[in-house]
């Protein structure tokens, strides 16, 4: 299967070659009316300087923090305790890599290479997902991060699937499908873990009660202090408040935990009957900022990890390209700088 | 950037599904704990059960091992592509040997480590996880470490050509697992020789550091290369009963489709002698290199900490 999300390229039907060009302001008004209709905008589609900018700023640090986040769960690959959940681990952090793939595939329909994008990465210049710059400690972990992490990001991603810019959206669509296969997969793990031995159990809980908090984080800071937030629910970029998700994600998490038999660390946690909806404490807000700053646990680990595999394989890229375009060693258009190493 | 091709979603359950698409002989169960469910292992007539068993694990182990270092790549590769195309070789292989050593144990249960009783870990995982390093039975070409992109492609090229003329014959096993096995492998190991075939020509013929440093990984590996075609008695003996392959016989099949490839990209096979074995004990005997101990240590960690352990 191609794993790249093909962006939809479609003949405008109104456009007259030899029309007057449309002024700005009856682009706008086109464009605003796509985002009334709830309609996709696509990459050929006139849209706003500061509503493209916006989406590459979005679906970049979407796809870095797939790709950084291969690192965490990566670390356990070797380690996996039965060949069965060594395949289920490997195949999890490759389906990662394949959404970074999706991702970096819808942004360039932007304008902005994944060349452009990684190295605006590993020069700190754009960020990932602050979750990823927690460690993991133990196998539990691994069950942990697919109920919880991959858990929060379906419900951050399942309202992405109707984003109005359209290459985005259908990434999301099938990015969706499959973080749910890792979000089952990972409460497998736990339950497992957990009709297991004592040591097993404590596994689980302590690994719990480490990502819980990280896990809230991942909706983004109060309503309150989001600065970006309506301007990109205004252009149909975003859907809901970072509030209203991390209030579906705790109602949806606490029957889960119930049935799994671990506590969550909160003990403000409540079901409030009058709201129909739990009531909770508030993450440490100081922590997130600092981890989004760069100063959390593994955030130089992370991006040193990342800059290094792609330094690495810039003589691969380079020796790829150069055979691709038929300039590489040993072909007709290199006679001149022959090294030797031609064959007789 | 050659083709990208991801692993089949769902198919970890049971790794014998795949096996068995379209085949009534095979009724499977659904517990996943076991990987043969429904599957005859009656050892055929004729063969000892221990040396089916050991032979299984030769083949078994040398899938495990190079699957644990081709998933070192991961979220370490080139590029993205390749990242997950050195996954799906590492897949590929795991599930392979996750079969291997299942009929390994299921022929013969005594080379199966004994763990506390109760213990719910499945024999195939006593033999990954609890077996010391010099009861492993895999070649030492697929454990060394990794070394660079270009290292690793040769090690792909040179390990699933051989693995690919041996499985052809397998699949026509007297051991009705064992050819299930390699039948299906069949098609995996194409994929992997055609890959590694493709970067292999790509880095012959790209920038000169990318044909210097894969002239330097062939040198690395060429003298673990001439064991994998010596015959062990284990070998012989279930070559001859009908349910195993002797190595030596494919050395003719295998030259020829190396030869097209090293042809393809102006390399010449290296003048190296072959590395001796310790008494002429080598892998197959359960004689590796320094780095197998230090690597299965990493990879049975977790695993040995729980002997009791759900997972
Ligand atoms: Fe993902
Ligand atoms: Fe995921």
């Amino acid at each position: 299967m191609s794993v790249v999300a093909e962006p939809e390229p479609e003949a405008d039907p109104e456009a007259d070659p030899k029309a007057e060009p449309e002024s700005e302001a009856q682009l706008e008004a086109r464009f605003q009316a796509v985002i009334a209709r709830k309609d996709r905008i696509e990459p050929r589609d006139w849209m706003p300087d500061a509503y493209r900018r916006t989406l590459v700023r979005q679906v970049a640090q979407h796809a870095h923090s797939e790709i950084i986040g291969m690192q965490p769960e990566g670390s356990w690959i070797s380690r996996a305790p039965s060949l069965r959940r060594k395949a289920i681990l490997l195949a999890k952090v490759q389906d990662e890599a394949g959404h970074g793939l999706y991702l970096y595939s819808a942004a360039e329909t932007l304008g902005v290479s994944r060349q452009e994008l990684t190295e605006m990465l590993i020069s700190g210049r754009q960020k990932y997902s602050s979750i990823f710059n927690y460690p993991t400690l133990s196998y539990a972990d691994m069950g942990t991060i697919g109920w919880l992490v991959d858990g929060a990001a379906i419900c951050n991603q399942v309202p992405l699937c109707r984003t109005s810019f359209g290459p985005y959206g259908r990434a999301m669509i099938r990015i969706c499908k499959e973080e749910s296969f890792h979000q089952r997969q990972g409460y497998e793990l736990l339950a497992t873990m957990m009709r297991g031995t004592d040591e097993q159990r404590a596994m689980v809980q302590e690994s719990v009660d480490r990502f819980w908090w990280p896990s809230l984080m991942m909706f983004g800071p109060p309503d309150d202090a989001s600065p970006n937030t309506a301007q990109s629910m205004a252009w149909g970029v975003k859907t809901h408040t970072n509030d209203e998700l991390r209030q579906r994600f705790v109602d949806m998490t606490v029957p889960q935990a119930a049935a799994l038999g671990v506590t969550l660390p909160d003990p403000d946690l409540v079901w409030n009957a009058e709201r129909g909806a739990h009531d909770f404490g508030q993450p440490d807000w100081d922590e997130l900022w600092a981890v989004v700053k760069g100063n959390g646990p593994c955030n130089t680990q992370r991006v040193a990890h990342r800059k290094r595999a792609w330094d690495e394989g810039a003589w691969v890229r380079e020796a790829a390209l150069a055979f691709a375009n038929g300039t590489g060693t040993g072909t007709d258009d290199n006679d001149n700088d022959n090294d030797g190493t031609e064959p007789a | 950037m050659p083709d990208v091709r991801t692993h089949e979603p769902d198919d970890h359950d049971n790794a014998y599904s795949g096996l068995l698409v379209g085949d009534a002989r095979w009724a499977f169960g659904t517990d996943f704990e076991d990987p043969l469910a429904g599957v005859d292992t009656t050892v055929p007539d004729g063969v000892d059960p221990a040396a089916l068993a050991t032979y299984c694990l030769m083949l078994g182990d040398d899938a495990l091992v190079l699957s644990q270092r081709l998933a070192e790549w991961c979220s370490n590769a080139p590029d993205l592509e390749e990242d997950i195309a050195l996954s799906n070789i590492a897949l590929d292989l795991l599930g392979q040997a996750r079969l291997l050593l299942a009929r390994a144990a299921a022929a013969d249960g005594t080379q199966v480590p004994t763990l506390p009783a109760g213990s719910p870990v499945p024999d195939e995982d006593r033999l990954a996880f609890f077996r010391d390093d010099l009861r492993f039975r895999n070649v030492r070409l697929v454990e060394i470490p990794g070394g660079d992109f270009a290292e690793t492609i040769t090690r792909i090229l040179l390990f699933s050509t051989w693995r690919l003329a041996l499985f052809e014959e397998l699949a026509h096993s007297r051991d009705a697992v064992l050819a299930a096995v390699a039948a299906k492998a069949v098609k995996e190991l194409t994929y992997h020789r055609d890959f590694a075939g493709r970067w292999f020509l790509t880095l012959a013929r790209g920038t000169d550091e990318s044909r210097r440093r894969l002239l330097a990984g062939l040198d690395t590996l060429w003298p673990y290369w001439t064991e994998l075609f010596e015959t062990h008695g284990v070998e012989r003996e279930t070559a001859e009963a009908g349910v195993g392959v002797d190595p030596a016989g494919l050395a003719a099949d295998v030259d020829v489709v190396l030869d097209q490839v090293l042809a393809a990209s102006g390399v010449d096979r290296p003048a190296l002698p072959p590395l001796a074995g310790v008494q002429g004990r080598k892998g197959r005997d359960g004689r590796h290199t320094e780095v197998l101990s230090r690597m299965l240590a990493e990879m049975q960690v977790v695993a040995r900490a729980h002997p009791g352990g759900h997972w």
